[in-house]
């Protein structure tokens, strides 16, 4: 367990460095960008890898809190309470996800939720006195909570930073709470939960909102990280790709949407540099997920390398025989 | 994190110090040799990545014509995609002008991604070179640092109305065009200029970007002299094609669009009578288009069209605003100053100028779609019928009258009843 935390520690002080060690703002930003669609990643694993609802109408979530920012903004409002109705838009949006598409499960949940995301998308792109439709809304300023401008791309990182690891606390404590095992019992026997007294439905529901939560908080920094949101950003493939986060990462872990939301922006923005067919290479690389690591890259990479660990003591007869055949008990599979 | 100097950083600041001072005598003649660092955003994957292939074969042909100098200066290209959406734009403007620090930017190609990045581009006081035809970025809500020397959405069709209603004497028109900014401002153009004249737009239709079929659009058209579609990429095929198996027999306009040159080697016979309006036509007999029609042969096999053209147009514009400007492109406000001052006769598309919110006056070629003439092995050719010179952005309204009005829309112009 030390070592556990010897190495969160040090990841987080990592994190903490990155504004100083990479001195190319560019490369400031793109680290930002991992960590909105970090946040993003997270709130779709608490549905799709602890509820096994996936969705497949997240930007639309995520979107909802975006215009609602945007149009605060543009209308005049403060940052305060642009963020505000960011959230509250992002939780009624939910809400409003939630009971529709929770009447459903399986495909037909899938089905609900693209459906959904649709229309959302649809208002964004037709209303137009609203939305600008696809021209989209402009964001003049970023905030500067407690006088600390965010207009530099180190003081808009450090801000992604809180809040990011205050979702990956959040999470971790949510997925780990008597809530987090009662969302992980209706995915693996619903009815089973339904005869032991939870309210099924219910749970769902609020793991629906926790999920939705954090699209809206990750939907309010990716309008200031942008400053600027039109339709393209609440489309299919947005929901897509934060699906695709989730999943190559590994669903059902904490650090499997993180290290997902990394693979995803970095092929796309940093590679795409260099390799003009950059969209092949991603797809290569989920191939090549599912082929070796159907599980995720974070689940997969730990599989393998307790593997490689356990054949290297095999090699060491002695240490082998001394010492019982204590098997790691391993965290049990969500 | 100490303030106090140890004694080998001294000796070293020391050095550095005087190093730089040995450095200054040659430093001037290093900035003059310095590459022009020239970044072009465009879109090479996705729905959109056909134009901005083209794009960016525009751009190498007049880089390859020139031998990679612009303004007396060796050249540097930054080719980035962003994908064909607004978060890309944004994050490959800040990929070329924070690590690549280009001195300035050719493209976006979509709208939207010029909305995306628009701020940006103040902020960071980057010249660019847009096609993005968004029509308020040089009307309403102008940019400072946004030259367009390709054409506002409107500024071909508001042309083609005045050429319906009065050389066609067409009374009623139904525009079709896909559901978006440049549709819409397509076809508000269209239908401002034709209402002008005394003309009268019946019905406006607004199939999705993306429609499979168009059928049920095409059932609503008529009780009609026209139909005017807007359409943008490979989406005037389809249309054409199946306005033709539906037997329908009025007379089609097109916008810039709409009948592109680059398809005119995919068209059949479907395409003939089209009438279009557009900022660049291939017919223009002229040693500018010449010069880049060959080369784009040369080097890419391709028939051009504009978006490739509008692309070398924008890289000559750089080029004689380098040259204006001695290649000192230190003090960026300097430079958009003098860039907004080019004037030049020779490009692909005949002469071209700027008006006083950096949007292009220039000529707009009225074409037919026939046999008669066609070149470079294409069986169809866009014939020019008539040409208008030094169109700009308002047409004929008075620049003040024109921007009272708000942006065209799905809903402006309303629709009359007529």
């Amino acid at each position: 367990m030390t070592v556990r935390y010897a190495l969160l520690a040090a990841a987080i002080l990592a994190l903490i460095a990155v504004p100083y060690a990479i001195t190319e703002q560019y490369y400031v930003n793109i680290a930002s960008q991992i960590l909105l669609y970090a946040v993003f990643a997270l709130g779709l694993n608490i549905l799709v890898g602890y509820g096994g609802l996936v969705s497949l109408g997240h930007a639309g979530l995520s979107g909802a809190a975006s215009y609602a920012a945007a149009y605060l903004l543009a209308a005049g409002h403060g940052h305060v309470v642009a963020i505000a109705g960011a959230l509250a838009a992002g939780l009624l949006t939910t809400a409003g996800f939630a009971a529709l598409s929770l009447r459903a499960s399986g495909i037909s949940f899938i089905m609900i939720t693209l459906a959904l995301g649709e229309i959302i998308w649809g208002l964004a792109y037709r209303w137009i006195s609203i939305t600008n439709g696809d021209n989209g809304i402009s964001v003049a300023t970023r905030p500067a909570p407690f006088g600390l401008s965010l207009a530099s791309a180190d003081g808009f990182y450090d801000a992604t930073l809180i809040v990011f690891l205050i979702a990956v606390a959040a999470c971790a404590i949510f997925v780990h709470s008597p809530f987090g095992a009662a969302l992980a019992g209706t995915r693996d026997q619903p009815r089973r939960m339904n005869a032991l007294g939870f309210h099924v439905w219910m749970v769902r529901f609020w793991a629906f909102m926790f999920s939705g939560l954090l699209s809206a908080v990750a939907g309010i920094l990716f309008v200031y990280y942008n400053e600027f949101i039109s339709p393209q950003a609440l489309a299919l493939t947005a929901s897509a790709e934060g699906l695709l986060m989730v999943i190559s990462g590994g669903a059902g872990t904490l650090l499997g949407p993180v290290v997902g939301a990394a693979l995803v922006v970095i092929v796309k923005n940093v590679v795409s540099a260099y390799i003009a067919r950059w969209n092949f290479l991603l797809g290569a690389i989920f191939v090549l997920i599912v082929v070796f690591m159907p599980e995720g890259l974070v689940p997969g990479s730990v599989r393998l390398f307790r593997a490689a660990w356990r054949g290297a003591r095999r090699r060491k007869p002695a240490a082998a025989a001394a010492a019982p055949a204590s098997m790691p008990a391993g965290e049990p599979k969500p | 994190m100490s303030r106090t100097v140890s004694r080998r950083k001294l000796l070293a600041s020391t050095a550095a110090g005087a190093a730089a001072v040995a450095m200054r005598f040659p430093a001037p003649a290093i900035a003059q040799a310095a590459p022009f660092r020239l970044g072009l955003l465009t879109v090479k994957t996705g729905p959109l990545a056909q134009g901005g292939i083209l794009m960016e074969q525009g751009v190498l042909t007049y880089l390859k014509e020139k031998n990679y100098t612009l303004g007396g200066r060796k050249t540097d290209l930054f080719t980035a995609d962003t994908g064909g959406n607004p978060a890309g734009a944004k994050t490959k403007a800040q990929e070329l002008v924070e690590r690549d620090k280009v001195d300035a930017i050719v493209g976006p190609l979509a709208a939207f991604e010029l909305y995306a990045i628009s701020e940006y581009i103040i902020q960071q006081k980057m010249p660019t070179l847009s096609l993005a035809a968004a029509d308020n970025l040089t009307q309403r809500t102008p940019n400072p640092f946004l030259l367009r020397a390709s054409a506002t959405s409107s500024q071909a069709t508001q042309p083609l109305g005045h050429y319906a209603a009065t050389e066609l004497k067409h009374k009623r028109t139904v525009t079709v065009s896909e559901d978006f900014a440049f549709g819409h401002e397509q076809m508000g153009g269209y239908q401002a200029a034709f209402a002008k004249d005394g003309g009268c737009v019946v019905n406006k239709l607004w199939p999705p970007l993306v429609t499979p079929d168009y059928t049920p659009y095409i059932a609503q058209i008529g009780d009609c002299d026209s139909v005017c579609q807007g359409f943008a990429g490979s989406n005037p095929l389809r249309f054409m094609k199946q306005y033709a198996n539906a037997g329908m027999k009025y007379p089609v306009l097109a916008g810039e669009a709409g009948a592109d040159d680059f398809l005119l080697k995919s068209f059949g016979d479907e395409a003939l009578g089209l009438v279009s309006a557009a900022p660049y036509t291939l017919d223009l007999e002229s040693d500018g288009n010449q010069r880049f029609v060959s080369g784009m042969l040369k080097n890419f096999d391709a028939i051009p069209g504009q978006y490739a053209a509008l692309l070398y147009g924008n890289c000559q514009v750089l080029d004689a605003g380098l040259h204006a400007a001695g290649g000192d492109i230190s003090d960026k406000e300097k430079f958009m100053a003098v860039l907004k001052n080019v004037s030049l006769t020779d490009t692909p598309r005949g002469p071209l100028k700027f008006d006083h919110l950096n949007n292009v006056i220039g000529t707009i070629y009225i074409r037919r779609t026939g046999r008669e003439g066609a070149k470079y092995g294409l069986k169809l050719w866009n014939k020019t019928i008539k040409t208008y010179e030094n169109v700009s952005q308002f047409w004929t309204w008075p620049e003040r009258e024109f921007l009272a009005h708000p942006v065209y829309s799905r809903d402006y112009p309303p629709l009359m009843k007529c």
